[in-house]
């Protein structure tokens, strides 16, 4: 379970990225998170592994609160959050296997990582996830020798291999064709059902967060305008994620558009909404 | 600057065109062509306080041939030749320990002296370590190494180890900075440790020009060591310098061509080397 209360990020530039997000993520949940560039839906994803540190608000993952996390703690707390990045982000020059069993670092010695010695389970564990992602007999293979599609799918063993509590993915498909983008889509929603993992996707394709999603998040200027299934987002809910319109005054007779499945993640929007439309808590 | 062109009722008439200049890199034309005389008075100045008249540049010809008429044919006898090949593994041998030595120095120091990856104290140091070791020239740490060692090829060793720390660790850091970041962040994010991201995400892509670099710098450094000898830090270069002091010219020709053919062997072997792990 992972639980984001009033996160917020401020860039040493003066750039407010995030604000105040409540977002509360469980089960075996796909959760969607769209907006336009620069409405800080990397920088969320990016703050609950703090690769980005957050300024305000508080992650809990389960039972660990995550801003509070010195650097030996944090590193262990890791462990439970796999990552799917846009650029798929391996160490080129490695082999399949070497960058899949990179997922298992938190687990042993800098003297076994060193000379690649991995315990036996995890290595069987690996070979299994390189079969679900269909790269069976390719764990020798240097990862430059790969294409795009191949590429992610080794990012996404290298994440559940982690045996994460949660698997966040920032803009996994953005770098790929849209044949191969479903592809990936379709493997990280399997993961989340087989492994009973949440899985957090950022990404910018409607139309895949739409076929996708269980959930759909919107964010729009680095806050939290949307948070409902994937059927309630209607082209009213595109305007305000997209282009910040004010939500139309016939949906506040439904209020179904903007909340979420519990009361705490509730949307909000900014100075120039009527607060009166909102689900107002504060 | 002037403003010639512009004519007060605005620019509508064809008499009016305008006019466009390449801007130069100086201020104006005037700083441009002042820079210009300075650098050439400069330069005209210099060849005359040197005093280097016509008639001191043809009797300097006519020594250079004397010169080369008295190195041919070059030394080949048995006892000359045994010595240079002596003295030429010396230097190989020399070059290779310092080189060893130096790069075991450098590696510390080039990834401390790597902006992403280290932290600002460690970076700063680092860069002061690499631009004094620079700053000094190869054969005054020779002539230091000398002093305070005492004659022999352990001082060649020390200067020439010297040497490679500022080469070495300077090239070695801009390739640590140019490596894809990408795939370290995605190491540390699994929860790996600072060493582990360092050995598993950062060292695997700066392997190859590690080799590559460490085989230039054995060229460069075996070129070194034929010279360092002239001071009387081993190697070759003391063999030369005791040929020049007897006039031994045929036997200063043999030593050049045994240096030409090491160097080139070397740096043959070098850029073999080097196009095959990039």
């Amino acid at each position: 379970m992972l639980e984001t209360e009033n996160l917020g990020k401020t860039y040493p530039t003066g750039d407010e990225a995030l604000r105040d997000v409540s977002v509360r993520i469980d089960g075996r949940e796909v959760v969607a998170m769209i907006g336009p560039s620069g409405a800080g839906k990397s920088t969320f994803v990016r703050c609950i592994n703090r690769l980005v540190e957050p300024t305000t608000g508080s992650i809990r993952l389960d039972d660990t609160e995550l801003t509070a996390l010195d650097d030996d703690e944090l590193r262990d707390a890791r462990r439970n959050i796999g990552m799917v990045f846009q650029e798929y982000n391996l160490v080129e020059r490695l082999t399949v296997m070497e960058n899949v069993l990179s997922g298992r670092l938190g687990y042993v010695s800098n003297w076994a990582a060193l000379r690649r010695n991995f315990p036996p389970e995890d290595v069987e564990r690996a070979y299994e996830l390189l079969e679900l992602v269909g790269l069976n007999g390719m764990e020798d293979k240097r990862v430059d020798e790969l294409s795009g599609g191949q590429r992610q799918r080794v990012g996404i063993a290298r994440a559940v291999v982690q045996e994460p509590k949660i698997l966040l993915a920032d803009e996994p498909t953005s770098s790929l064709d849209p044949e191969t983008s479903r592809d990936v889509m379709e493997l990280l929603t399997d993961i989340a059902d087989d492994r009973d993992v949440p899985v957090l996707i950022n990404i910018h394709e409607v139309d895949l967060a739409e076929a996708y999603a269980d959930r759909i998040l919107g964010l729009h200027a680095g806050e939290l305008v949307f948070d409902g299934s994937a059927s309630n987002l209607t082209d009213e809910s595109k305007g305000v994620i997209y282009r910040g319109e004010e939500p139309p005054e016939s949906t506040a007779t439904d209020p179904d558009w903007l909340s979420g499945p519990d009361d705490e993640s509730s949307a909000r929007n900014g100075q120039d909404a009527g607060s009166d439309r909102l689900p107002a808590e504060d | 600057m002037a403003t010639e062109s512009s004519s007060p009722t605005g620019s509508t008439g064809a008499a009016d065109r305008r006019t466009w200049r390449r801007p130069t890199a100086f201020r104006n034309r005037y700083t441009k062509w002042a820079v210009y005389g300075a650098v050439l008075a400069l330069i005209a100045w210099s060849v005359a306080s040197l005093r280097i008249t016509p008639g001191r540049f043809l009797s300097g010809i006519g020594y250079g041939y004397e010169l080369i008429d008295s190195m041919l044919p070059p030394e080949t006898g048995s006892e000359y030749t045994l010595r240079l090949f002596d003295r030429m593994i010396e230097t190989i041998a020399m070059a290779m320990v310092a080189t060893v030595a130096g790069i075991a120095i450098s590696l510390p120091v080039a990834f401390g002296a790597a902006e992403n990856i280290s932290p600002k104290p460690t970076y700063y140091l680092s860069r002061g370590t690499i631009s004094a070791t620079r700053a000094i020239d190869g054969l005054i740490v020779a002539i230091i190494a000398v002093i305070a060692l005492g004659f022999g090829p352990l001082a060649g060793i020390v200067a020439i180890s010297f040497k490679t720390i500022g080469f070495f660790s300077k090239l070695f850091a801009e390739d640590l900075e140019d490596i894809d970041m990408g795939g370290v962040e995605a190491v540390r994010a699994t929860g790996a440790s600072r060493f582990q991201s360092l050995v598993y995400g950062v060292v695997p892509q700066v392997v190859p020009r590690f080799a590559g670099l460490a085989v230039y710098r054995w060229d460069i450094n075996i070129r070194s060591s034929t010279i360092v000898g002239i001071v009387g830090a081993g190697g070759i270069g003391v063999l030369l310098q005791r040929a020049y002091q007897r006039y031994e010219y045929d036997y200063v020709a043999a030593i050049l061509v045994a240096i030409i053919a090491v160097v080139l062997v070397a740096e043959f072997v070098s850029a073999v080397v080097r196009r095959r792990v990039q």
